[in-house]
């Protein structure tokens, strides 16, 4: 531990304050706050000095304590005698008080109150909602413009997003489904073999697979994998200006951006539904065959029997309308996106969150029709 | 009499099999303000890394006083450049905190100081750079030379032996690029630390360097080195000269460098 010393001396109207030791970092200040007091409350003073040979090694520390004299002494209107000191930290400190200080740009600390905060919240969601309406806007003139050939997108960008979003997709899709039609499997299983009904597992798994769960899992999966990508892509975009850079070049950011990525995953997202329901189906087979005494051709059968080209159907539009929300969502939040890092790590979050919320909600309104329609 | 800061040894800089810059030799000397020029693409900024310990050198040694930075373990490399501060090219400030926290981050990690303290030199570092007042504001809500200016607050918070610069006026306007360079200057002699400015802005070179080292593209090499001035007047490369003087052989001879350099 460094060792430093203050002291003061007064000479008529004159203040000397003399500084000793070494004042760096790590040094364990003396206390001010008595000369402090005494330039404030003195007001016989009219001149304040200091001197700092004595003083060692110095640093921040040190021009941090002469700066909150210093403040201290000419907003009482005494006078601050710098010549004795040094020349560095006399450069040091016509450089602090060269700019004065901008008191407009402090910023205000409120708490709100609870009432406030819901105020302030809901207009906020109010804001949002305006937001996405004009992206949905945006995006149907665009594409409505893309289908006059009035805007375009690379058919190459097309195809490198179907590649990154449909195989690559793949490994995680299988082992999700594989997983969900065994945990089917074994939920129903529990519940029918009561009855000695286990043969209806078959028809469990495979008409939850192919009207629910594969689309929803597909989807969830996809949104965090695709969505969040496509609102990292384009914030970073932003970011960097490429955004504006292709809008000077007179290409439509909607058009040449979002389109190609939202046609990317309506094409993909069925194709990966079917999939996925294919897998669940094995899943369930697996532990049906294995666990519960059912054949496999019974197993086979039954789900043959069970599934009906309108249950693939219901799944496939599903699918496509989780599709066309994540890369909604996933574009919009990377529209939106602010000029910073930290705002591309806001917009993925956003865009996921955004995105199983849509989807979740989605699900929900298209169960409830086919239900009421009775398919 | 001067005392040798940084010297670099026979440094040989690749990535992978392509060689940037080869048997770079030459001395930082204690209170220096030192320019590492060239043209685009020759390895300033390459060097640079390499100095501040973000890139292994393929061959040679970055000496800072005696000590070999590459040859020691990186404990000892990360107390030898605990006393180095840099400005990077954009001012690299992390997005998702305000100023104050910026400029702060350094010094809560070196010391045991406490946060009235800390936030005392925040206000310092922050003054001494023009920025006094923008402790709350977060970077993206200033222009392009704050930012800068305020990288350079932060570079300066541990009070620093050795400041590097990264194209410290790349972006900005003529004028404030004058008022970073000013500031460099006084901060040069008041703070006595020794300033390393990879530049290829001719205006600041003149200004502020009085030593310099040319990194060549064609030849990757180090062709010549000394105070921007007299390399101006006496070198012998026509490449040094022809970087100094625009491409204009016959600047050499007018006045017009001149008058700008002791503008």
């Amino acid at each position: 531990m460094q060792s430093c010393e203050i002291s003061s001396k007064r000479q008529q109207q004159v203040l000397d304050i003399a500084f000793s030791g070494d004042w760096v970092m790590d040094a364990q200040l003396p206390p001010l706050d008595a000369l402090l007091t005494q330039l404030e409350t003195d007001k016989t003073l009219q001149t304040v000095r200091f001197s700092i040979q004595a003083v060692g090694r110095w640093d921040s520390m040190l021009v941090t304590e002469l700066i909150k004299l210093i403040d201290c002494a000419s907003g009482n209107g005494l006078q601050v005698d710098k010549t004795t000191l040094p020349t560095a930290i006399q450069g040091l400190l016509t450089l602090v008080y060269a700019v004065p200080e901008r008191t407009d740009a402090h910023r205000n600390q409120q708490h709100n109150s609870w009432s406030q905060a819901l105020f302030v919240a809901s207009g906020k969601a109010i804001a949002h909602g305006k937001e996405m309406l004009i992206f949905v806007g945006e995006m149907a003139v665009s594409t409505v413009a893309t289908l006059r050939g009035q805007a375009h997108f690379r058919r190459q960008d097309l195809w490198l997003y179907i590649q990154e979003c449909g195989p690559s997709a793949l490994p995680i899709v299988t082992l999700i489904s594989l997983l969900v039609g065994l945990i089917l499997a074994f939920v129903g299983a529990v519940q029918l073999s009561l009855f000695g009904a286990q043969i209806y597992i078959a028809n469990l798994v495979s008409l939850g697979m192919t009207r629910e769960m594969g689309g929803l899992m597909t989807a969830i999966i996809m949104s965090g994998r695709t969505g969040a990508a496509y609102a990292a892509q384009i914030g970073t975009m932003h970011v960097n200006s490429e955004i504006d850079a292709l809008k000077t070049m007179n290409l439509d950011p909607m058009a040449f951006l979002v389109l190609p990525r939202m046609l990317a995953l309506i094409i993909i997202m069925p194709l990966l539904c079917l999939y996925a329901d294919l897998m669940g189906i094995i899943g369930g087979g697996f532990v049906t065959v294995n666990f519960f005494d059912v054949s496999l051709t019974e197993y086979l059968d039954r789900t043959a029997s069970a599934v009906k080209m309108k249950d693939f159907t219901i799944g496939f539009v599903k699918c496509s309308v989780f599709g066309i929300l994540i890369a909604l969502s996933g574009c919009m939040r990377g529209m939106q996106c602010g000029r910073s890092a930290s705002a591309v790590g806001d917009a993925g979050t956003s865009a996921v969150v955004t995105a199983i919320v849509f989807i979740v909600v989605a699900d929900s309104v298209m169960t409830i029709i086919c239900n009421r329609l009775g398919i | 009499m001067a005392e040798a800061c940084i010297t670099v040894k026979d440094l040989t800089m690749t990535y992978g099999d392509f060689v940037i810059q080869r048997n770079l030799n030459f001395t930082i000397n204690r209170g220096d303000v030192f320019i590492i020029m060239g043209g685009n693409g020759c390895g300033k900024t390459t060097l640079l890394r390499h100095m501040i310990g973000l890139k292994a050198p393929a061959q040679g040694d970055v000496c800072y006083g005696d000590q070999g930075l590459w040859q020691a373990d990186p404990k000892t490399r990360q107390s030898m450049l605990a006393r180095t501060g840099v400005l990077f090219q954009s001012g690299a400030l992390l997005s998702s905190m305000t100023l104050a926290e910026n400029v702060a981050l350094p010094i809560t990690e070196a010391t045991h100081l406490s946060a009235k303290k800390v936030r005392e030199i925040v206000s310092y570092k922050l003054a001494l750079v023009g920025l006094a007042g923008f402790e709350d504001y977060y970077p993206s809500e200033l222009s392009g030379g704050m930012q800068k200016r305020a990288g350079l607050a932060r570079a300066m918070a541990l009070d620093p032996e050795i400041l590097f610069f990264d194209e410290p006026s790349a972006g900005l306007d003529p004028i404030t690029a004058k008022l970073l360079d000013d500031l460099i200057l006084s901060l040069s002699s008041s703070l006595s630390a020794t300033i390393v400015v990879v530049t290829h802005d001719l205006d600041s070179i003149f200004a502020i360097g009085n030593n310099a080292v040319f990194l060549d593209a064609e030849t990757r090499t180090n062709i010549d080195w000394g105070s921007p001035q007299k390399l101006l007047n006496e070198s012998t490369h026509a490449n040094v000269i022809r970087f100094l003087t625009r491409g204009d052989q016959a600047g050499r001879n007018s006045n017009n460098r001149q008058a700008r350099s002791e503008a």
